[in-house]
């Protein structure tokens, strides 16, 4: 009876190995595919279940989490949610994470490798895991500037300090709450969504990073710097500037805004030109320059790439294989370029900045859940997309536009401001889309922001709307910044 | 001529008693417990429970007890067998306790009044278990007594088996006929079936073994019992049938029929048996696969868990869910979701352990489990009488099956059944039953391992033991 006692035994050892294996599968090799499974609400409970860092300006948060009595234990809070929401985001048990909340998550939620020696020591003290900090690039008065002056109207503002790239206003309007997003109440969550999702003005879009326009006569910005770069331009080379230019192997006939010449007999400077963004004479700059260097100098500035900010901004594009006609219109900003706001600030930072082109960031640290820092954000260099000199050169012809040409509603009293103006035409019977770069003080290298205003379909009919709309909007962005 | 008394050098060794190792067990079981329970206090209420302290007094006056009554009542048994179990009876009631809290907090947060804490009532189930296992150690002052009882215990099994059948008192829980309600009590006969079917099993083998051995016929060149031996083996195979198909109770089922047959091998050393028990099983498992919709039904659900997620696997995915977030080190005692496994506290509790301490607690826990079968093994193997052999056999080959059917169960190595962890899971009927096999077992062991010289005295009563 003993062997059969014993062979028993041997059986039972082979069960017990089996189930043993089994588990070993089920809790190290399937355990990550099993978290990952959507009926799975152990990884909500649990991210919700540790205190959130904060996002915060200067030492004030914009979202907190806040402890609560329900199941999910700590409740997202935006103290200015609406303001701020193209930059923070939501945070959502019904659709997820977004903005900053959704790329600094392992920061916020304190699962980031850094926090280990954190997380240890909470473990000892018996505290809950805590997330930590994450500290913004953001301008309060800035971004304030920025919003109120959006009130009302379907648009963005993006502002930038030319120096470091650092984004020191990124708003949209009309704008979402989330608050309502970010509740622990799945019903009123999906209701407040469903909402903004059927609003035809898209309040959910993130409009300064993501939506991308025609840039119009703002684009003439690059155009210019192409010439400039090709050495065979300055401010008085006289260019062509009829009252409307015919455009090559085509019948189309591209005329100035005003329907008269840009100047005597047809003709102008390079620097009146941009001054009064004539039409005919970029057409024919472009057309003289070529649409390779055309190209190449929007793709210097950042065209035909994405920036993270961290968050993913939209492609602004210059069209891959234009013909002569098309070479034309692209030049003046029109045809297929399209471009975010967050790139035309881009474009007036690098002229700013000496030429050199700043990676535009949003996040200055990342801090422990003690406020130690984690991380300070170090400026990086995107490109130098013209010399110092031809950018010295063009930044005294954005002062002329201000001073003496069509931006002259940007003008700030005792700071001398740069800009463009630019009103870009869309689908026939819409109205067209209001845009303004500028920058402050318009002293090469010491630029402390570049602003760009984007009003869709928002302007009148004529050029003078980036003037009329969107130039006011970045002056007192720009005051806010220079602290006036 | 010296005065010095000699005395016989095999008298001068003294088996030792192991008594000393128990109560070092018995401490560490208790501390590893009591740690855990306080744990739970501590990752959830950041303080001791008011009644943590009086539980954890009472656990160790119920542990004394047991040694004492080992101490002195079966002065030779294994010394591990008692603290393995004790172990994990703690640790049930810890996780009890865990989720308990959950509970009130849930109450807390719904506004709702928190429901009496289940801890008491399985304390008190423990209570009762363990005053019971030292009567076992009272009464039953020979295991060969029993034999005695073979038929009794027969009789006395298949009527608290089938009883859950019987209109007015018999009630199903959760799809399976397995319970008695009386008043406001329910209770699992099967669990007290099983201890007497095993003695019954025991009993009757250690008479019919050898014409079950010897008589044989030859049937294609292997040697198959005769037809009337084979009797009490389909016997066996309609009974668990009949558990399976009235009761819907795979496990059970699955439990009976294996014991049976490795009861029949033991006492044969036959592997005809296991061959023949091995096909009368899968063929009553397919026809009831065929025939009845509820075992499809299991069936299904263990070969898709997550096909009907938010009905009939929900368990299952959720039990499976809680393993994989505890992961290899578990959240912590107090800091995972068990709670969001339906009936966690019983059918559940093993997925519990899985997400809290982790692969490597619950590996623990099932060696501890491994631990207890074989040193009742061993005590089969070290019995000098069949019956003895055949008993503690039974009782841990039952303990081990009855694990198996369970954790693999929950852990989708095999269909789900409607078994209980032994010690660990809610349920009173379960925690009685199972240490009053340990009683047994350590009544067996005690015998096993005393010195002959201890068991003349045995003989020399006045009133004879009959020696089988």
């Amino acid at each position: 009876m003993i062997r059969s006692v014993r062979r028993l035994a041997v059986v039972l050892g082979v069960l017990l190995v089996a189930v043993l294996a089994n588990l070993t599968y089920l809790q190290y090799f399937a355990a990550a595919d099993l978290r990952a499974q959507a009926g799975n609400s152990r990884v909500l409970l649990d991210e919700y279940s540790r205190q959130r860092g904060p996002i915060l300006l200067g030492s004030v948060a914009i979202a907190s989490s806040i402890p609560t009595q329900d199941q999910l234990k700590y409740l997202r809070q935006y103290s200015n949610g609406p303001l701020y929401a193209p930059a923070t985001g939501f945070y959502s048990v019904v659709y997820g994470a977004t903005g900053i909340e959704r790329t600094e998550n392992s920061v916020l939620s304190g699962s980031d490798d850094r926090f280990f020696v954190d997380r240890v020591q909470q473990l000892f003290a018996g505290r809950g895991v805590q997330g930590g900090a994450v500290r913004l690039t953001l301008d309060p008065k800035a971004q304030k500037a920025a919003y109120d002056g959006l009130a009302g109207r379907t648009g963005a503002v993006v502002a930038i300090d030319p120096r470091t790239g650092a984004i020191l206003a990124m708003a949209t309007s009309p704008s979402f709450d989330p608050n309502l997003l970010s509740s622990h109440d799945p019903a009123k969550i999906r209701a407040a969504y469903d909402k903004y999702s059927a609003d035809p003005n898209q309040p959910l879009t993130n409009r300064p990073l993501t939506m991308t326009l025609p840039p119009g006569s703002t684009f003439k910005l690059v155009t210019a710097a192409a010439a400039l770069e090709t050495g065979r331009y300055t401010t008085t080379t006289v260019v062509p500037g009829p009252a409307s230019l015919k455009l090559p192997n085509t019948t189309k006939e591209l005329n100035n805004w005003s329907g008269t010449a840009c100047g005597p007999g047809g003709k102008t400077t390079f620097e009146n030109a941009l001054a009064i963004s004539c039409n005919t004479a970029f057409a024919s700059i472009g057309l003289d320059v070529g649409a390779d260097a055309l190209r190449a100098q929007a793709d210097k500035f950042g065209f035909d790439q994405s920036f993270e900010v961290p968050l993913r901004a939209a492609t602004s594009r210059y069209p891959a294989d234009p013909d002569l006609p098309q070479t034309a219109m692209s030049a003046i900003g029109q045809f297929d370029v399209t471009a975010s706001a967050l790139q035309m600030a881009v474009v007036g930072a690098g002229i700013a900045n000496n030429g050199q082109v700043m990676s535009p960031y949003l996040v200055a640290q990342t801090l422990s859940p003690e406020l130690q820092v984690l991380q300070n954000a170090e400026p990086v260099a995107f490109s130098q997309a013209m010399s110092p000199a031809n950018a010295a050169t063009l930044l005294g012809m954005m002062v002329t536009v201000v001073d003496a040409g069509t931006g002259s509603n940007a003008r700030i009293s005792g700071v001398s401001v740069g800009g463009k103006t630019g009103t870009a035409q869309t689908a026939p019977g819409k109205p067209p889309h209001a845009w303004f770069v500028g920058v402050a003080p318009a002293t090469p290298g010491q630029a402390q922001v570049a602003v760009a205003v984007v009003l869709q379909n928002g302007g009148g009919a004529a050029e003078i709307s980036g003037n009329k709309l969107a130039a006011p909007i970045a002056k007192a962005v720009m005051e806010a910044v220079l602290g006036r | 001529m010296s005065a010095v008394v000699t005395t016989p050098s095999v008298s001068r060794y003294r088996q030792p008693t192991r008594r000393g190792a128990e109560v070092g067990l018995l401490l560490l079981a208790f501390v590893v417990g009591a740690a855990a329970y306080v744990q739970v206090d501590l990752a959830i209420l950041g303080h001791l429970a008011s009644d943590t302290v009086p539980v954890l007094l009472a656990i160790a006056a119920l542990l004394l007890l047991a040694h004492v009554a080992v101490r002195f009542l079966a002065t030779y048994a294994d010394p591990v067998i008692v603290p393995a179990v004790a172990a994990l009876n703690i640790l049930g009631l810890a996780m009890i306790h865990r989720l308990d809290l959950a509970e009130a907090q849930r109450a807390a947060r719904n506004g709702g009044v928190a429901p009496s804490p289940d801890v008491y009532t399985q304390l008190t189930w423990t209570a009762l278990g363990i005053v019971l296992f030292v009567a076992v150690l009272v009464v039953v002052k020979d295991h060969r007594s029993l034999q005695r009882y073979t038929y009794t215990a027969m009789f006395a099994g298949l009527v608290l088996l089938l009883l859950p059948l019987a209109p007015g008192i018999g009630a199903e829980i959760n799809g399976a006929r397995l319970w008695l309600r009386l008043g406001g009590l329910s209770f699992q006969p099967g669990e007290i079936a099983k201890i007497l079917l095993t003695i019954f099993f025991a009993g009757y083998l250690t008479v019919t073994r050898d014409s079950l051995a010897l008589v044989r016929t030859k049937i294609m060149g292997i040697e198959f019992p005769r037809g009337r031996d084979m009797g009490p083996l389909f016997v066996a195979w309609f009974i668990s049938l009949g558990v399976l198909v009235f009761e819907r109770d795979l496990g059970t089922s699955l439990l009976f029929f294996g014991l049976f047959v490795s009861l029949l091998y033991i006492a044969t050393q036959r592997r005809s048996w296991l061959v023949l028990g091995a096909v009368l099983f899968i063929t009553g498992a397919v026809f009831a696969y065929l025939a009845f919709g509820h075992v499809r039904l299991r069936v299904d659900v263990w070969l898709h868990p997550f096909a009907d997620e938010a009905d009939s696997s929900y368990q299952i995915a959720q039990s499976l869910y809680g393993f994989a977030s505890g992961g290899m080190f578990g959240s912590g005692l107090g800091q995972g979701y068990p709670q969001l496994v339906p009936y966690a506290k019983s059918d559940f509790i093993v997925a519990a352990f899985g997400e809290e301490l982790g692969l490597i607690g619950l590996m623990a826990m099932l060696v501890l489990y491994g631990i207890v079968v074989e040193r009742g093994l061993r005590t089969a193997i070290a019995c000098r009488d069949v019956f003895g052999t055949l008993l503690a056999a039974g009782l841990s080959i039952s303990l081990g099956l009855q694990v198996f059917v369970v954790v693999g169960g929950v852990s989708r190595l095999i269909p789900l059944t409607g078994l209980t962890t032994p010690f660990l899971a809610q349920g009173g009927s379960s925690l009685v039953a199972n240490w009053i096999a340990i009683g047994l077992l350590i009544r067996v062991s005690d015998a096993a391992r005393r010195p002959d010289a201890e068991r003349v005295s045995l003989e020399d009563a006045p009133t004879q033991v009959v020696s089988l």
